[in-house]
């Protein structure tokens, strides 16, 4: 419906009246409008609907251009099981163009609609719309009364200007995405030619041993090392995705263990999937990897533990590190210093502001603490109300 | 009137931010709820408002400008209205009172004292039995007449005393 446009009931230059119709119900795509009980009047550029009478005398009526309408149909009426007298014929209708006079409907999500004809059809009707259509007489029509004129010149000003500059940014946006893609892409092939020529490397530093010294095959080694991962699984080395969560979960495992233990048996997955992609450089992992990884660990009995906290933060954990300790060390931490805010405690211990309040949230819900919340944020005190008997 | 004698909570921020552990709070309402119902007794306030209290030194310590919000207020009172130590006076809740003794409590009390002074079977007025010179070392002596008449009708329920004149005098038997 949104392609009505309001118009006068005048034929234009070069336009000519074909055929008229009355008794017309319109319908958005398959809904009823309040558009009913009208005349429709076919020319050779429009299709005009009105309510009765107001043709003839020339008042604003509803006006469908024909450039918009693709295609027409007689309604083959399953729907109305026979029981309707009418007869339907669908028009399927193109976009809109920009710069379109306006009509009674701003905005419809149906990219047809119907004509209901109450009084009986002209069984020509169909064709002739059809054969109007294709001759598409409104293009000869003088230029500048078209729509389609108006839209090569910019409109700045109003919603439309502005909505027009956001779709030309994404438009540019999308491109320089891509070609920035290309590129990746481009790399990333490259990458897989690295990996083999460092492999292919490492490989006949082992087989020709004695050709270099010692150290020079160790610094080698440590070149290509720090490159990441020497030999990252992937998931193309598998068939079944469990055996590759596995590879992958003993591989997390190996590698986050030491900086795990570094940073007091706690690290938040965000960090850990930082980590590991860093390791990995090139065959980086999904986040939904990661985790189908990090659910396996517990199952293979590797030292790290995946654990959620009440707060839905997610964190890998050493199997040795236990809340009892975490307790007793925060609220050690909390009796040497009087009181603390999350904040303090990570900077006290070297860890996140997330982990450090999980810290302290564990030592309250154990009973070790107790919370001050107050303008100046939220502070953890060793717990008196039970640890002060009075 | 004599000093509140504040507690060590009073001077221990978290006191003023209702604990989430479940047993913590218990020991943190257990203090307020005494802490209120001293602060009541000492002042012999009965009438809270929860719209001003927080404006009152019990529920703000400008020491360590730390104030109980409102919620925690109400919470407090609830659990001091479950006992019977306070009462609504309206529906949204804005002003209640404080019992630092249960009405049961105080009827026990008037009726004791109203025995010692063999009052039995004669009629007195409210104003006697509150600002009388006999009840002027009672605790009673002084209390709200509201409160008074919602002791009374306590009574008046185990038939201990009828209230009539408008709710001016009492007779107990």
């Amino acid at each position: 419906m949104d392609r009505f446009e309001y118009a006068e009931a005048r034929l234009s230059s070069g336009e000519s009246f074909l055929i008229r119709e009355k008794g017309v119900n319109l319908y958005d795509g398959n809904e009823k409008t309040s558009f009913e009980g009208g005349e429709v009047v076919l020319t050779s550029h429009r299709l005009l609907w009105a309510r009765p009478g107001d043709i003839p005398r020339g008042l604003t009526c509803l006006s469908l251009p024909l450039r918009y309408v693709v295609f027409v149909e007689e309604e083959t009426g399953s729907t109305s099981f026979g029981f309707s007298r009418s007869k339907k014929i669908v028009l399927h209708l193109s976009q809109a163009l920009p710069g379109k006079i306006p009509g009674p409907v701003n905005r419809s999500s149906h990219h047809y609609m119907k004509l209901s004809f109450k009084e009986g059809l002209n069984s020509n009707f169909v064709q002739i719309i059809n054969e109007t259509i294709q001759s598409k007489k409104w293009e000869n029509f003088s230029p500048a009364a078209t729509p389609s004129q108006a839209s090569d010149v910019k409109l700045r000003a109003g919603i439309v200007g502005i909505e027009r500059g956001i779709q030309e940014k994404q438009k540019a946006a999308d491109e320089s995405i891509s070609r920035a893609f290309q590129d990746l892409s481009k790399l990333m092939g490259m990458a897989k030619d690295m990996v083999n020529l460092s492999k292919n490397i490492s490989q006949k530093i082992r087989e020709r041993q004695g050709d270099i010294t010692e150290d020079e095959t160790v610094r080698f080694k440590s070149y290509l090392l720090s490159l990441g991962i020497d030999d990252p699984v992937t998931r193309t080395d598998f068939r079944s995705e469990n055996k590759y969560y596995i590879e992958l979960a003993r591989q997390l495992a190996d590698i986050l263990e030491e900086p795990i233990t570094d940073v007091g048996g706690m690290m938040a997955l965000t960090d850990v999937y930082c980590r590991v992609n860093r390791a990995r450089g090139l065959e980086l992992l999904s986040p939904e990897d990661l985790i189908q990884a990090c659910h396996m660990l517990e199952k293979l009995n590797l030292p790290l533990r995946l654990r959620q906290f009440d707060s839905g933060v997610k964190v890998l954990q050493l199997h040795s590190h236990s809340d009892v300790n975490v307790v007793k060390n925060t609220a050690l931490a909390l009796e040497d210093q009087g009181s603390l805010t999350a904040e303090e405690l990570a900077q006290m211990l070297g860890i996140s502001v997330l982990l450090a309040k999980e810290r302290l949230m564990t030592t309250e819900k154990y009973g070790k603490a107790c919370r001050d919340e107050s303008i100046e944020g939220l502070r953890f005190y060793p717990n008196q109300f039970l640890q002060r008997e009075d | 009137m004599a000093e509140v004698e504040w507690p060590w909570q009073y001077s221990f921020p978290p006191f003023f931010t209702i604990q989430v552990h479940n047993e913590t709070r218990t020991k943190q309402i257990a203090a307020w709820r005494s802490l209120i119902l001293d602060y009541h007794k000492i002042t012999k306030h009965c009438i809270l408002d929860t719209r001003e209290a927080q404006r009152t030194a019990l529920f703000n310590n400008t020491a360590i400008d730390r104030k109980l919000p409102l919620e925690g207020i109400v919470t407090i009172l609830e659990d001091l209205a479950r006992t019977g130590n306070a009462q609504p006076l309206d529906k949204q809740k804005h002003r209640w009172q404080i019992y630092w003794h249960t009405l049961e409590e105080w009827a026990d009390l008037v009726y004791s004292w109203v025995q010692r002074c063999g009052m039995m079977n004669t009629v007195c007025t409210l104003y006697e039995i509150t600002d009388g010179d006999n009840s002027a070392d009672e605790e009673f002596h002084g209390l709200d007449t509201e409160i008074m008449v919602k002791i009374l009708q306590t009574l008046e329920v185990s038939k201990k005393a009828e209230l009539f004149d408008d709710n001016q005098g009492v007779k107990f038997f």
